[in-house]
């Protein structure tokens, strides 16, 4: 990676590589999560954590982490960082616990983590992991609070818990339920490529490409760095 | 003598999209004015809101997305008429507006426009708005007011509903499913003017009348009552969503036929119409590749012969 690319590193997890709606890693945490602006945001935080301190570790391990037993030695740094995640959320934000429920220890194995430390942070350096960390976490974050403040404004007629007045009577309930996720997970995907599509000078090298070629409107036939888990 | 070659097709026939949806439309009257005469003029409005906000919606996202126009071929109407079809006639108007950006937006557009949809538009809406505003979408209106329930819920609560009642439309229910007899001329039209053939309708319907004698309940009930006419007529037939061949569209009939007395019979939900369609939309595809013709002269396994 040039030097002049550290920023890139961080942007391109908003939208160009943004981990749900482009690589579609994660997919379960996001639909589950995300019916309320505020537990989308949690659980994006709280992935965020756990991925910039993982992508920082398994890097810095990288040359002694052996090939055959990388997958288990990086699932127990993730499960290590998770654990601390879920006891300082446990203690200090008790209602967004129980609103993540069982979704909050399962970041161990959300594929947006793992992926990155496959495909990113076991080839290259500290700085540039954690960076890719934070990229892909502010996407994964953003995408969660985003899907969660539709849901939540179509189907409570709220958002972030506040009610928007005269929204009630129009509350659509099954946005809140899993027919409903999957319907905007899907239009913005779509219109995530839209956005993507509408600048297209800035796309298509192939360069810091890490898999989603099912998403990829590019038909550069590269194979995937990590593949898409 | 000016002979033209030019490439096939040689075979040219007047009908347009257009004029299908048009004749699709007409075949859906009789059903409206039956609307109209048992629970009011309200039908008349709240098919009129559906059908303005279903073309208004169609050009609103072609206007934006700078795409060809495509409201002159009458397919929004169509939309718009089956989701009003599709409500009971006391529903508030903003509610059909909501399943018509539903339908037009999110399953026709998005997916990109007329003869893409992955499912029928209508049928989606009605299932949108049935899960969304449930209180709303099952407030009935009954032409008689002694009757408190649709006949499927009658029958299920342990009481035969009249069958003349059923075939005439003097019962609660959706606006387009009443009267079996208006919804039988429309089909008789479609018929005539060759816009459908009748193999998905008769083999839903003659699918559910003997599943329904197999598992011991009422056929007349069954095939009379609910929304099974209007949906094995308008809304099983459309062209984008039925298999092409005439093997395919038998099986599709039969796969409708069993869910939706399946659903009916064993589910939760008195009515299982809709949630059939939508499912055997879904496999259409798959329904295609098992329902294509061998081409005439073509040996008998070509295809494993092939690969």
């Amino acid at each position: 990676m040039a030097k002049n690319n550290k920023l890139e590193l961080v942007t391109k997890g908003l939208i160009k590589e943004n981990p749900v709606l482009r690589l579609v890693l994660g997919t379960c945490p996001t639909l589950a999560t995300s019916t309320m602006a505020i537990n989308g945001l949690g659980m994006g935080v709280a992935a965020t954590f756990v991925l910039v301190c993982s992508n920082i570790a398994i890097s810095a391990l990288r040359k002694i982490i052996p090939d055959k037993v990388r997958i288990p030695a990086y699932i127990t740094v993730i499960a290590g960082f998770v654990t601390i995640v879920q006891m300082i959320v446990k203690a200090f934000l008790p209602a967004l616990d129980t609103a993540l429920g069982v979704f909050l220890p399962l970041i161990v194995v959300n594929c947006i983590i793992l992926g990155r430390a496959e495909a990113f942070a076991s080839k290259n350096t500290v700085v540039d992991s954690a960076l890719d960390g934070l990229g892909m976490g502010l996407g994964f974050t953003l995408t969660l609070t985003l899907m969660g403040s539709i849901r939540e404004f179509l189907g409570s007629g709220s958002i972030f818990g506040f009610a928007i007045p005269g929204m009630d009577k129009f509350a659509l309930s099954v946005m809140t339920s899993a027919p409903g996720g999957f319907l905007i997970f899907g239009v913005l995907m779509a219109a995530a490529v839209k956005l993507e599509l509408a600048n297209p000078s800035k796309l298509g090298d192939g360069s810091g490409c890490a898999g989603g070629c099912m998403g990829c409107p590019y038909a550069c036939g590269k194979e995937p760095e990590g593949g898409n888990a | 003598m000016k002979l033209t070659v030019s490439s096939a097709p040689h075979i040219t026939s007047k009908d347009t999209t257009a004029s299908i949806m048009r004749d699709v439309c007409i075949a859906m009257l009789p059903a409206l004015a039956a609307a109209c005469v048992f629970f009011g003029l309200n039908s008349l409005l709240l098919t009129a809101v559906s059908v303005a906000a279903c073309v208004g919606f169609e050009y609103l996202y072609e206007k934006m997305l700078k795409k060809p126009i495509t409201i002159g071929d009458w397919s929004a109407v169509v939309t718009g008429m089956l989701i009003a079809f599709n409500c009971p006639p006391s529903l508030p108007l903003w509610v059909v507006v909501v399943g018509a950006f539903f339908a037009i937006v999110i399953v026709k557009q998005l997916f990109g426009g007329i003869g893409f949809n992955f499912a029928n538009p209508a049928i989606v809406a009605r299932i949108i708005l049935g899960l969304g505003y449930t209180g709303l979408m099952t407030t009935w209106t009954f032409p008689d007011a002694t009757a408190t329930a649709t006949p499927l819920a009658m029958y299920r609560a342990g009481t035969t509903p009249n069958y003349m009642d059923m075939f005439i439309g003097r019962t609660g229910g959706v606006l387009g499913e009443v009267s079996a007899l208006a919804l039988l001329i429309g089909f008789a039209y479609l018929l005539f003017k060759k816009v459908i053939t009748p193999t998905i309708p008769v083999t839903y319907v003659a699918t559910v009348a003997v599943m329904a004698l197999v598992l011991g309940v009422d056929p007349v009930v069954y095939v009379l009552g609910g929304g099974l006419l209007l949906g094995a007529i308008f809304m099983a037939t459309d062209y984008t969503t039925s298999p092409y061949t005439m093997k395919g569209q038998i099986l599709f009939g039969i796969g409708l036929g069993v869910i939706t007395v399946l659903i009916r019979r064993f589910g939760s939900m008195t009515e299982g119409v809709s949630y059939a369609i939508l499912l055997m939309n879904l496999v259409v595809p798959y329904i295609n590749k098992f329902g294509r013709q061998r081409p005439l002269g073509a040996p008998e396994k070509a295809k494993k012969e092939a690969k």
